[in-house]
């Protein structure tokens, strides 16, 4: 291909390849990435687990390594991506994975001096936009996000339901969330979520209405400079979106940026986001990262990774401005092929 | 020259990972404490054996005094005896300057036989009986107030005395951590705190000298310290104002983490831990923000324990047998258990072995020797294959267990301490059988 | 010690039981062990060589002998 002698070759890493029921945006990512009109890629899959999907998707991925898992702290981090950077120039790092980031914002540093980039946004917002600082992170830019407060027994159950009314939503401290509606039903649903996921519980005010997410890119300096509003159109039972479509909406739009300007927030960003029968927008959580339907926003013409990997290079990237409304999103599972022989080679060393 | 063995051995590959180290990385062999080899030790000094650093405890000591003082004009550091009373310890810290925070009688004879001035003793506690106030009252020890019942005892015992007994009032106050310690002490915000201080300072028999509040342990919010200090300081504010009594000194107590990893974190302690600067520069910022004329500033007392001590202690033990559980799962048994290692109830402390290993890893249940179902160290660790024989570390157990520590079917092993130039000190001996029995007494038709 | 008839070994180690569907990852004298079992070598023959080139103490060998069958025997891989 002309084309491709012509463009500079980079190596750019992946984290997040576990393209399940609950999928992890990787694949996606990498997907968009490879429609960057600035680079030759070749795409390194980091994985934690042998059978992450990704890792087989041989066409995407060059090849993939295995990291340790996050609870292994940075210094096991860090010495893997040493290893992986002698075998491969990895230029760019991209992690996709919640429980990964504080590692990898921690290792920052680290990685610039080995020469790998990454654009990832500050321990300080990462922890701002946890679920039990919420409140206050809305409080504190004049965002609205449902009123919640934090439960360390059941006793607490009843005075939460008087403050926020009923149905109430109790959440898990990492995953996991009920709606109950009596008293009964919450203290069941609390004793589960607080077994399986400690103390505190968030309680949280119900809010009905439509679900519509918002992927975004912050350049670390105030600018949203894409923000794609998508409402889904089918849920799966772990309430992640299975088919979805673009809007136009100014006032998604506008919150979006407002956020990225509040917070200066660096690198990807998903806003979920509840838009009440009244029309008002609840900012319900934040994650800090690109969502698994990342992939729309490339489609619709706003490259938001191909756009990260500019800025992780210091490339300048203007505004973006305009996207199909309308385009829709229709998941599917794909059955990937492979042989034993492969599974032992990333279980038992780590690489294929 | 034959080849080096090592067990041989399967694993079944599944999704997960093959060890927590990575794929290709093993747990790192530590041959060496403070530059003495481990086998050395074992060899002189027998197995198990705790070691305890004497460069990094005055290191240690050194980096907080330093984080401290470098933000607050004027700081003081009190030993908090409980956390490891051994007499040499002490004296590391003392030698240090550190005064000295104890807990009951016993501790309050310690410190004096460690050479430490009365009025350099922080009395502390819950239970302290009329002896222990006499003899506090005597050496001009500073007694922290825990309870009215004590408050009243303790004018009790100061009447009649020449010398006014030298008091601080512990409060209890909501610092933003949950749960709240609110059993030691007065209550700060019902009010109780204040009482008690108008009780002391109208009773005349009694020098208020300082306020103490101790608000939890391992405590990782730096900002708590901060709005603790704020609350401390605006009560002495108020003595001043509204008792005309000048608080000299406000002890912060201890709390700080040391960098063991907690059971259940998600992440290990050596990343999450806030370094002690964070909470230096919390208390620094709310005292130095509270108001006081800058030259009645009141002394900050700090007495930090698992901070300081934690990280210079190990724990050297064997590997006695390696057995197979009913469901395939790899157990090995240590010449340690929780009679020694007492904090493995709630830290996952970092073990590591003492030779070069291939990095093959089987998922391992630890157990000590005891014969006690509770004698588990760890339900699963991923550690090389270790052999019968095999010496390991168990790193950062200065804290709590060379006090909290059980003569419980075994004998408690000797204690060394490795001074700065690399010379090992017996600092306390193995128990013997007749040391265990001295105090036995069998009645006469027994015998 | 006989290992199922089906059961695949490979040369980097790896173990396949084609009847389950199971992989296993065995160190590098648990590979060897297998390869020559496999191979038909009986078991006191190939004792007898690892005492021979290896590092370890007749009882040892013996107790961690014990340790792999019991091993193979949970992972469904003898007859
Ligand atoms: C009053 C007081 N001060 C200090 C300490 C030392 O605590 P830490 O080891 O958590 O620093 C304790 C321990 O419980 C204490 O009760």
């Amino acid at each position: 291909m002309l084309l491709s002698a012509t463009r500079p070759r980079l190596t750019v890493a992946v984290t997040g390849l576990n393209a399940t029921d609950s999928p992890g945006p990787g694949v996606a990512v990498i997907r968009a990435l490879r429609e960057t009109v600035d680079f030759d890629l070749r795409v390194i899959g980091l994985s934690y687990e042998a059978l992450e999907p990704g890792i087989y998707l041989r066409d995407m991925v060059d090849r993939t390594y295995q990291l340790p898992y996050p609870s292994a702290g940075t210094a096991a981090l860090l010495e893997r991506l040493q290893y992986i950077k002698e075998q491969e120039d990895v230029a760019v790092l991209i992690p996709n994975f919640d429980a990964e980031l504080f590692n990898f914002i921690k290792l920052e540093p680290q990685l610039r001096a080995l020469g790998i980039r990454t654009f990832l946004p500050t321990l300080a917002q990462l922890e701002a936009r946890d679920k039990l600082n919420l409140p206050a992170f809305g409080a504190a830019h004049g965002l609205h996000v449902p009123a919640s407060r934090p439960l360390l027994h059941a006793g607490e159950l009843l005075a939460a339901a008087e403050e926020l009314g009923w149905p109430l939503v109790l959440k898990g401290r990492y995953y996991d969330a009920a709606v109950v509606h009596s008293l009964v039903q919450a203290e069941q649903a609390f004793g589960r979520l607080a077994g399986q996921w400690g103390v505190p519980l968030i309680a949280q005010q119900f809010v009905a209405g439509q679900e519509i997410n918002i992927a975004g890119l912050g350049d670390g300096h105030g600018r949203a400079l894409s923000v794609v509003p998508m409402r889904k159109l089918t849920i799966t039972d772990k309430g992640k979106a299975w088919a979805g479509i673009t809007l136009e909406d100014e006032a998604l739009l506008a919150l979006a940026r407002r956020f990225a300007e509040a917070t200066k927030w660096r690198g990807g960003f998903e806003l979920e986001i509840m838009r009440a029968a009244t029309g008002e927008l609840f900012i319900m959580e934040i994650n800090p990262r690109f969502p698994a339907w990342i992939y729309l926003t490339a489609a619709a013409g706003q490259n938001q990774p191909a756009a990260l990997l500019r800025l992780a290079l210091d490339l300048p990237v203007p505004m973006m401005d305009g996207y199909a409304v309308g385009k829709m999103f229709v998941r599917y599972a794909w059955d990937l092929i492979t042989d034993h022989t492969q599974f032992q080679q990333v279980a038992a060393l780590g690489e294929l | 020259m034959k080849l080096p063995y090592e067990r041989p051995t399967l694993r079944k590959l599944t999704a997960g990972m093959p060890n927590k180290f990575g794929p290709r990385a093993g747990a790192r062999a530590v041959t060496a404490l403070d530059g003495v080899a481990v086998a050395e030790l074992v060899a002189r000094f027998g197995s198990p054996l705790f070691v305890l650093s004497e460069r990094q405890l005055r290191r240690s000591y050194q980096a907080a005094v330093r984080a401290f003082g470098t933000r607050y004009p004027r700081v003081q550091l009190a030993w908090s005896y409980k956390t490891n009373y051994l007499n040499a310890v002490c004296r590391v810290f003392h030698q240090e300057g550190a005064w000295a925070e104890v807990v009951s009688g016993m501790e309050l004879e310690k410190a004096l036989g460690n050479g430490v001035p009365g009025p350099h003793i922080l009395f502390n506690g819950p239970g302290k009986r009329r002896a222990d106030l006499e003899r506090a009252c005597e050496v001009d020890a500073v007694i922290h107030l825990d309870n009215a019942d004590e408050l009243h005892l303790l004018l009790d015992v100061a009447a009649g005395r020449a010398r006014r007994p030298r008091v601080a009032l512990r409060v209890n106050l909501d610092a933003g951590i949950v749960p709240q310690w609110d059993r030691f002490g007065f209550n700060l915000e019902n009010g109780e705190a204040w009482q008690a201080l108008g009780r002391v300072a109208c009773s005349g028999r009694l020098a208020l000298v300082g306020l103490h509040c101790h608000i939890g342990t391992y405590v990782l919010q730096p900002a708590a310290y901060g709005a603790a200090a704020t609350k401390l300081a605006a009560l002495a504010r108020r003595c001043a104002q509204e008792l005309h009594t000048a608080v000299h000194y406000l002890d912060l107590g201890g709390g700080f983490p040391s960098t063991n990893t907690l059971k259940g974190a998600y992440l290990p302690a050596t990343d999450t831990v806030p370094p002690l600067d964070d909470y230096a520069e919390a208390v620094a910022g709310a005292l130095l923000g509270a108001g006081f004329p800058p030259d009645e500033l009141p002394l900050l007392v700090l007495e930090a324990g698992r901070a300081l001590v934690d990280e210079a202690g190990s724990l050297i033990g064997t590997v006695l047998a390696n057995k197979r559980l009913a469901d395939g799962r790899r157990a090995t048994i240590l010449d340690f258990g929780v009679n020694l290692l007492f904090t493995s109830f709630w830290y996952d402390h970092h073990i590591s072995p003492t030779r070069e290993f291939s990095t093959a890893a089987e998922p391992t249940v630890l157990y000590g020797p005891l014969c006690m179902n509770i004698d588990m160290l760890r339900e699963s660790i991923a550690l090389p294959l270790l052999a019968p024989g095999d010496i390991v570390v168990v790193h950062k157990v200065g804290a709590y267990n060379m006090s909290q520590w059980q003569q419980f079917i075994n004998l408690r092993p000797n204690v060394v301490l490795i001074d700065q130039a690399g010379q090992p000190h017996v600092i306390r001996a193995a128990e013997t059988l007749e040391y265990l029995q001295q105090l036995e007494a069998v009645p006469a038709h027994l015998l | 010690m006989k290992l199922k008839k089906n059961i695949a070994t490979s040369e980097a180690g790896f173990v396949f039981n084609p009847a389950t569907g199971d992989s296993f990852a065995a160190n590098p004298l648990a590979a060897d062990i297998l390869a020559r079992t496999k191979a038909g070598q009986e078991a006191a023959a190939i004792k007898a060589d690892i005492l021979e080139h290896y590092d370890v103490a007749p009882g040892q060998l013996e107790k961690d002998w014990d340790d792999l069958l019991a091993q193979l025997r949970e992972f469904n891989l003898l007859d």
